[in-house]
């Protein structure tokens, strides 16, 4: 099942499919990591509901939700915690 | 001397070895046209000749640390900086450090350095974590992967950095570029290389690469637009690129890391738990920033002498017997007194207080000193005023300002470098996108409210320049430590001569005012003059680390030396140029303090009277009303002048007599007694004049230490429109205080133009209201 990681509960992970947006935007994404084909992990989110933190290639990585949005991910696990 | 360059991402230990390697030999600036950090410094090799003696310089090395980067794309200047630097300065080498415990993300900008045709040493840094941790990497696996020499360090220990630069001055000088990427993008790479190849350009395998990547510096290149085309054939190349380089790593990762099993949290897990709490992590912070703010600040340190002034109980010095109040101030019986008067008098001292206090001890006796030698060898009055008063007087008040400043910085660098501020902005980004800014800029404005200085040079953390800017010209709004004496005395005046009121209120408010003007002008700003999408909040969050002692000094000491060069330029000149104003009457006469009157500033300020008649203190405070603009201006060397201005005019005129008092109050409570017999002004119209007066002076230009910072962080050129934003906030502030305060109706009208400037942003921001566009319609529907 696919799913935008801004739609993403905490404790779900998978596998990157797709990451879409303007070109400054997806440029950042694929330089810290975000590359279709990457694990994550959803750890948390702010107390104020946004920013999300997410687990990837092993370290801790922050961006918001509408960042988030161009992320497409195949779900693969949801661990509640 | 050869140059080596030190690049890695954010966090990697980078600053650590590069001052591991500089030592005292480093020095920073900034990279022409940006306020970026640009370190550098010499390594010496400590190898003695067979002789016992020691090398010459001609083996020392150059080393330029280039920003922490995770990428060498076009985006952000940090980027474009190092990209530019390993381009076209072409250092010997580059030392790539990367940290051993986050591999994949750090190998990737590894990748990118490999297709340069600068050779490349990679110092593995961080071996003693992996290995507490139970992890293996194997090096020489690594080093066979890469093709290039790689070596284990720990730049905190002090390990490995021998062995690092032996290597890396043995590298040979030539070096071909190489990809990880051939297998994928075989055909399409050589279109783009033979291209560049033909052009003759140096790194043709890195540009190439980078033009398959939509890079916008590539495309630039007459010509490679049309390469592109054919070699991408529509395909989206720069998903693939990042994609292969991710798959390289990952694949040659698996024969050099061995992964320890992991069981439960780690430590940095559990603080962050704490810390990000979904119901504590706000309360926590606030916390926090209460005790970062008390211990820098306060002068009551834990609240040990109570919370009110009615709960005290500490006796002050002169309740002890220990001085004696004399005029205008305090004489201490002996110097070990005056000593502990650093520390304590009516309540104990915060450290950043003490240090102030200290300060201020030494730079005293060196001015008075100084004074007291002049006047026994007979010089002349103005020349003793001009030296003790005008000069020194004007740096020390300054360089008085350093502690503060500093211990502020310690404990803000102290969040920063535990991983701590990291977390703070991922807490607070929600709130801040709604004003165009991300969470990252709450930290300088909230440091405004302590010192403008520190403020405006934290605000490099943000990586937008839009943002960067609208935030440096709103942190003087953040009410800082020395507007506080202006806000009691100026409310106190009004309780004592009108006996309404209160002081308390009226100072709270002012900083509740200080934050709404600085969300408007940055809501302001944000959708015209420096309009731009909110920049994105993409973040690594750092695992939590133990700040280092060393780093944190050498970083203290950095700011320190940067704020001194400032007090004795600029801000020295600008000292001067006030004083001599203040002193001098048109016919170049000399006049002591008290007849400060008869000034070419008093002049100036009887001129600029009629300015100020929009926001109150004008023409309507008739024959003293002159006083307000003349302490406007003195308080542009630093804030407390505006009070101390206030006492002395207050004297000079004859408003109040009696010994000086060193808040203020009563001179003022005098001053607006003799203004109020003068001109018969009403009660409300004075009260909202001189609370228009404070706010005036919140929002206007700040000192000129605050000025100078601000113009060195800001971009080019913006300096001269801030001065500009900052003259017209304080005076629409101003203005607005006044009349709704005198007149409440006009409350509507400001409302009204309010509404009207909205609809205009917003209508034209929508495009639904463009100037042009509508003549333009116009002019058709004529004709027709």
């Amino acid at each position: 099942m696919n799913k935008l990681l801004s739609d993403f509960t905490v404790g779900e992970s998978g596998k990157i499919v797709k990451v879409t947006g303007e070109g400054k935007l997806r440029r950042r994404l694929f330089d810290m990591g975000v590359t279709p084909g990457a694990e994550l992990t959803m750890r948390k989110k702010a107390p104020l509901g946004d920013p999300i933190e997410i687990t990837l290639r092993g370290y801790e990585l922050t961006l918001r939700k509408t960042e988030a949005a161009c992320v497409e991910v195949e779900l693969s696990g949801g661990k509640k915690q | 001397m050869k140059t080596f360059a030190l690049a890695g991402n954010p966090n990697c230990g980078k600053t650590t070895l590069f001052n591991a390697l500089t030592g005292a030999t480093a020095h920073v600036g900034n990279w022409p046209g940006v306020t970026v950090d640009k370190r550098e410094g010499v390594y010496k090799f400590e190898n003695k000749t067979k002789k016992g003696a020691k090398n010459g310089s001609e083996n020392d090395i150059n080393i330029v640390d280039l920003p922490g980067i995770y990428s060498l794309s076009p985006y952000t200047p940090e980027e474009v900086i190092s990209r530019n630097f390993i381009l076209e300065d072409r250092p010997d080498g580059i030392i790539n450090i990367v940290d051993a415990t986050n591999l994949e993300r750090n190998l990737y900008l590894t990748t990118q350095l490999l297709e340069t045709d600068v050779p490349v040493i990679i110092a593995l840094n961080m071996m003693d974590e992996v290995e507490k941790s139970g992890d293996k990497i194997n090096a020489q696996t690594l080093e066979r992967a890469l093709g290039v020499p790689v070596v284990e360090i720990s730049a905190l220990k002090g390990m490995g950095i021998k062995q690092l630069m032996e290597r890396a001055v043995a590298m040979p000088a030539q070096r071909k570029g190489s990809t990880v990427l051939k297998g994928a993008l075989e055909k399409q790479l050589e279109t783009a290389c033979a291209y560049y190849e033909n052009e003759g350009v140096s790194s043709p395998l890195f540009h190439a690469l980078k033009l398959l990547e939509n890079d916008e510096i590539e495309l630039e290149r007459k010509g490679a637009k049309a390469v592109l085309d054919e070699a991408a054939a529509g395909e989206d190349l720069e998903a693939v690129i990042a994609d292969e380089r991710y798959k390289f790593i990952s694949g040659n990762l698996a024969g050099a890391k061995v992964r320890a099993k992991r069981e439960g949290l780690t430590k940095s897990d559990k603080i962050d738990r704490v810390l990000t709490h979904r119901i504590w992590a706000i309360p926590i912070f606030l916390a926090v920033l209460f005790f970062i703010f008390h211990l820098t600040f306060s002068e009551n340190l834990f609240f040990l002498n109570g919370f009110t002034e009615s709960q005290g109980w500490m006796p002050s010095l002169v309740d002890l017997g220990l001085a004696s109040e004399a005029d205008g101030g305090v004489e201490y019986n002996n110097f070990g007194v005056e000593i502990l008067a650093i520390f304590y008098d009516g309540a104990v001292f915060s450290p950043g207080v003490i240090l102030t206090n200290f300060l201020n001890l030494f730079l005293d006796h060196i001015s008075s000193g100084i004074v007291t030698l002049m006047e026994n060898a007979g010089a002349a009055e103005w020349a003793t005023g001009l030296i003790g008063d005008g000069i020194l007087g004007g740096i020390f008040a300054v360089l008085g300002f350093l502690p503060q400043i500093l211990t502020l910085f310690l404990f803000f660098s102290l969040l920063e470098d535990s991983g701590y501020m990291a977390r703070i902005a991922f807490v607070l980004d929600r709130i801040f996108r709604r004003f165009g800014l991300s969470g990252r800029a709450f930290m300088p404005m909230i440091m405004g409210f302590g010192c403008s200085v520190p403020a405006a040079v934290n605000t490099r953390t943000l990586s937008d320049e839009k943002e960067r800017t609208a935030t440096i010209r709103v942190i003087p709004f953040f009410s800082c430590g020395a507007k506080l004496p202006i806000l009691t005395a100026v409310a106190g005046g009004i309780v004592t001569a009108f006996g309404v009121g209160n002081s308390d209120l009226i100072t709270y408010g002012m900083y509740i005012l200080g934050v709404v003007a600085a969300i408007v002008c940055v809501l302001l700003m944000r959708n015209t003059s420096l309009k731009g999408e909110t920049p994105p909040f993409i973040m690594e969050l750092p695992a939590y680390h133990m700040p280092k002692f060393k780093n944190l000094m050498l970083h203290l000491w950095d700011k320190t030396k940067h704020f001194v060069k400032k007090a004795f330029t600029i801000i020295f000149a600008s000292t001067v140029i006030i004083w001599l104003f203040s002193h001098l009457s048109f016919k170049w006469g000399y006049l002591p303090d008290g007849e400060m009157n008869n000034s070419i500033l008093a002049s100036i300020g009887m001129f600029l009277q009629p300015i100020f008649t929009p926001l109150g203190f004008g023409a309507q405070l008739g024959q003293f009303g002159w006083v307000f603009a003349v302490a406007a201006i003195t308080g542009l060397v630093a804030k407390e002048n505006v009070i101390a201005t206030f006492t002395t005019l207050a004297l000079c005129i004859g408003a109040y007599a009696g010994a000086g008092t060193e808040d203020g109050i009563e001179e003022l409570s005098g001053l607006i007694a003799a203004i109020t017999a003068d001109t018969g002004i009403s009660q409300g119209q004075f009260i909202a004049g001189l609370i228009a007066f404070i706010a005036f002076n919140m929002t206007t230009i700040p000192c000129f230490a605050a000025c100078a910072t601000a113009k060195a962080e800001l971009p080019k050129g913006k300096f001269k429109w801030t001065l500009l934003f900052w003259l017209a906030a304080s005076y629409v502030t101003g203005a607005m205080i006044y009349t709704v305060g005198a007149w409440w109706w006009t409350l509507f009208i400001w409302l009204a133009v309010i509404a009207a400037v909205t609809t205009f942003i917003v209508l034209r921001n929508i495009g639904k209201f463009d100037i042009v566009k509508i003549f333009k319609r116009r002019k058709k529907e004529n004709k027709e």
